[in-house]
């Protein structure tokens, strides 16, 4: 087991946003996490990264407990997320915001740069521009990029797909299926849920804080209740 | 002619003092939002420790000007863990309070410890250097060489070291800079630790200029140099430095048509000014949010 989470809880203040979820990721692994908007994706997300403190429960990295830890000490261990709108550095060029990206693996950052590059080759083109005025398909890239530069052993992706015109969309999900062949793993929040199933080996369905649902991506595709909630009938 | 020049070296020397102290209150703004009104008192720390070093210990002034610098370093870093670290997470109002409050305790301490009265000393840096009929001090040009020299370390260490680069990334959006595996601890006491470094090396230009030291003494610059910050644009690097020289050429261009006793006065209703024309400043972005 590569990723643990066990029976976390959330407040923010008084609102008990992440009720007792507990959930796993394989090494190889596609997982998806599904819901509605505000069901919590994000919530877990960013409780695994460390920003967030659960008051109960534990959460389990590579067999070492990560709850509590500093944020920078948790992408240290080889956990990486994706943050949900992006969140480039706008004010920085492509390559400081790469840079970035491998702050806590300075050593390996020619190489691991080259691999981002060969991996979205519009980056390399635009290495030199600003963040800012990259359109949303490529900040996007910029963003998984930025996530890959530490060479994650789990990289988190929040929403990839978000505001994104439908062929973008695919783009993004091909890269997703390329970087699951490459043998990464993955843990995958989204709004998309046709999608985001299609490419996942098993998936939750968070709804108001609670796993709702968990299952294999096929599973639930077929699965008469989530074919009415998220897919459209 | 020559009084313009003469002027504008006058000008550009309290203009340096002013950018070198407006870039710690930018930096500081630029990472973590606070109005660091304690940032102006650490220059009279610097100041203080400079004139006994040199008057007590007749230390060498440049042996004086580094312990002044070192001084006011670990000063900062130790208000930003002891003070602000712990209200990372309280409202920003609360921080605004505890900055003042630091001030007053450094203010008041500096009157326990070295007496409400104003320590003068001998000039640091005597002489003058004329050019045609242009007179200009030595004390002018060493300040604005070692001014300039500091902001292009500065530049330099921002837009080129790793350090610098995780700097901007925490002003930018500290949330994102944490994913990265920034220490946002580590970054913001980096952060102090230059801004007021670069106080103490304003604080020594000043004595160079004015050779005394009060308790005081850094309320007055403080505010000039955070009006400074604010000409320029707060958070911004570049304009911290364009906003203190442009305060210092304004008093000067204040004193030379005949009116110093309004020198304060023109300095504030420019911040006046910038806050109802232009609150960004010459070099601030708005602060927008992309949905």
């Amino acid at each position: 087991m590569l990723l643990t989470v066990n029976n976390i809880n959330v407040y923010y203040g008084a609102i008990h946003a992440i009720k007792d979820v507990s959930l796993e990721v394989n090494e190889g692994e596609v997982v998806t996490l599904i819901g509605a908007n505000g069901a919590g994706k994000s919530t877990v997300l960013n409780t695994i990264s460390g920003l967030l403190h659960s008051r109960t429960g534990s959460i389990e990295f590579m067999g070492s407990s990560i709850a509590g830890m500093a944020p920078n000490k948790i992408v240290q261990h080889g956990l990486a997320q994706c943050p949900e709108g992006r969140r480039i550095f706008l004010h920085m060029t492509v390559e400081e915001n790469l840079e970035m990206g491998a702050y806590t693996h300075p050593n390996d950052m020619a190489e691991n740069m080259a691999r981002v590059y060969d991996q979205f080759p519009r980056l390399k083109e635009r290495r030199k521009q600003i963040g800012g005025t990259l359109s949303g398909g490529e900040q996007q890239m910029l963003a998984m990029g930025r996530a890959l530069m530490s060479e994650p052993k789990l990289l988190m992706l929040d929403e990839p797909s978000m505001g994104l015109a439908p062929l973008l969309v695919e783009q993004i999900f091909d890269i997703i299926r390329a970087l699951h062949k490459a043998g990464s793993t993955i843990l995958l929040v989204e709004q998309n849920a046709q999608m985001a199933l299609q490419v996942a080996d098993r998936a939750y369905v968070l709804e108001s804080g609670r796993i709702a649902l968990s299952g294999s991506g096929k599973e639930l595709i077929e699965s008469d209740s989530i074919r009415k909630a998220y897919l459209g009938g | 002619m020559s009084l313009i020049i003469s002027q504008l070296f006058n000008g550009l020397q309290t203009g340096s003092v002013y950018a070198l102290v407006a870039l710690g209150y930018s930096m500081v703004y630029g990472i973590i939002l606070l109005l660091n009104f304690a940032h102006g008192d650490i220059i009279m720390v610097g100041a203080y420790t400079a004139f006994y070093a040199m008057t007590a210990f007749h230390l060498h002034p440049i042996v004086s000007a580094l312990l002044a610098v070192i001084v006011s370093t670990l000063l900062g870093v130790v208000i930003e863990k002891v003070a602000y670290t712990p209200l990372r997470s309280a409202p920003r109002l609360s921080l605004l309070i505890t900055a003042i409050g630091i001030s007053f305790l450094l203010e008041n301490g500096a009157q326990l410890l070295f007496g409400a009265d104003t320590k003068s000393m001998d000039v640091i840096v005597p002489g003058n250097v004329t050019i045609g009929s242009t007179t200009v001090s030595y004390a002018a040009i060493l300040t604005i060489a070692v001014a300039v020299v500091s902001m292009a370390a500065l530049t330099f260490l921002v837009q080129k070291t790793r350090l610098g680069k995780a700097m901007r990334a925490v002003s930018e959006d500290m949330g994102a800079a944490q994913l990265m595996g920034i220490s946002l601890n580590k970054t913001i006491s980096f952060t102090f630790a230059i801004g007021s470094a670069l106080a103490g090396i304003g604080s020594v230009l000043y004595l160079c200029a004015y050779p005394q030291a009060s308790p005081t003494m850094g309320s007055m610059l403080g505010l000039k140099a955070f009006i400074a910050a604010v000409l320029g644009g707060i958070g911004s690097i570049p304009g911290a430095m364009i906003g203190g020289f442009a305060i210092g050429l304004l008093e000067a261009l204040v004193a030379a048509v005949g009116l110093s006793v309004w020198k304060d006065g023109v300095v504030f209703a420019i911040l006046i000014v910038v806050l109802l024309v232009k609150p960004t400043g010459i070099m601030g972005h708005k602060v927008t949010e992309k949905v």
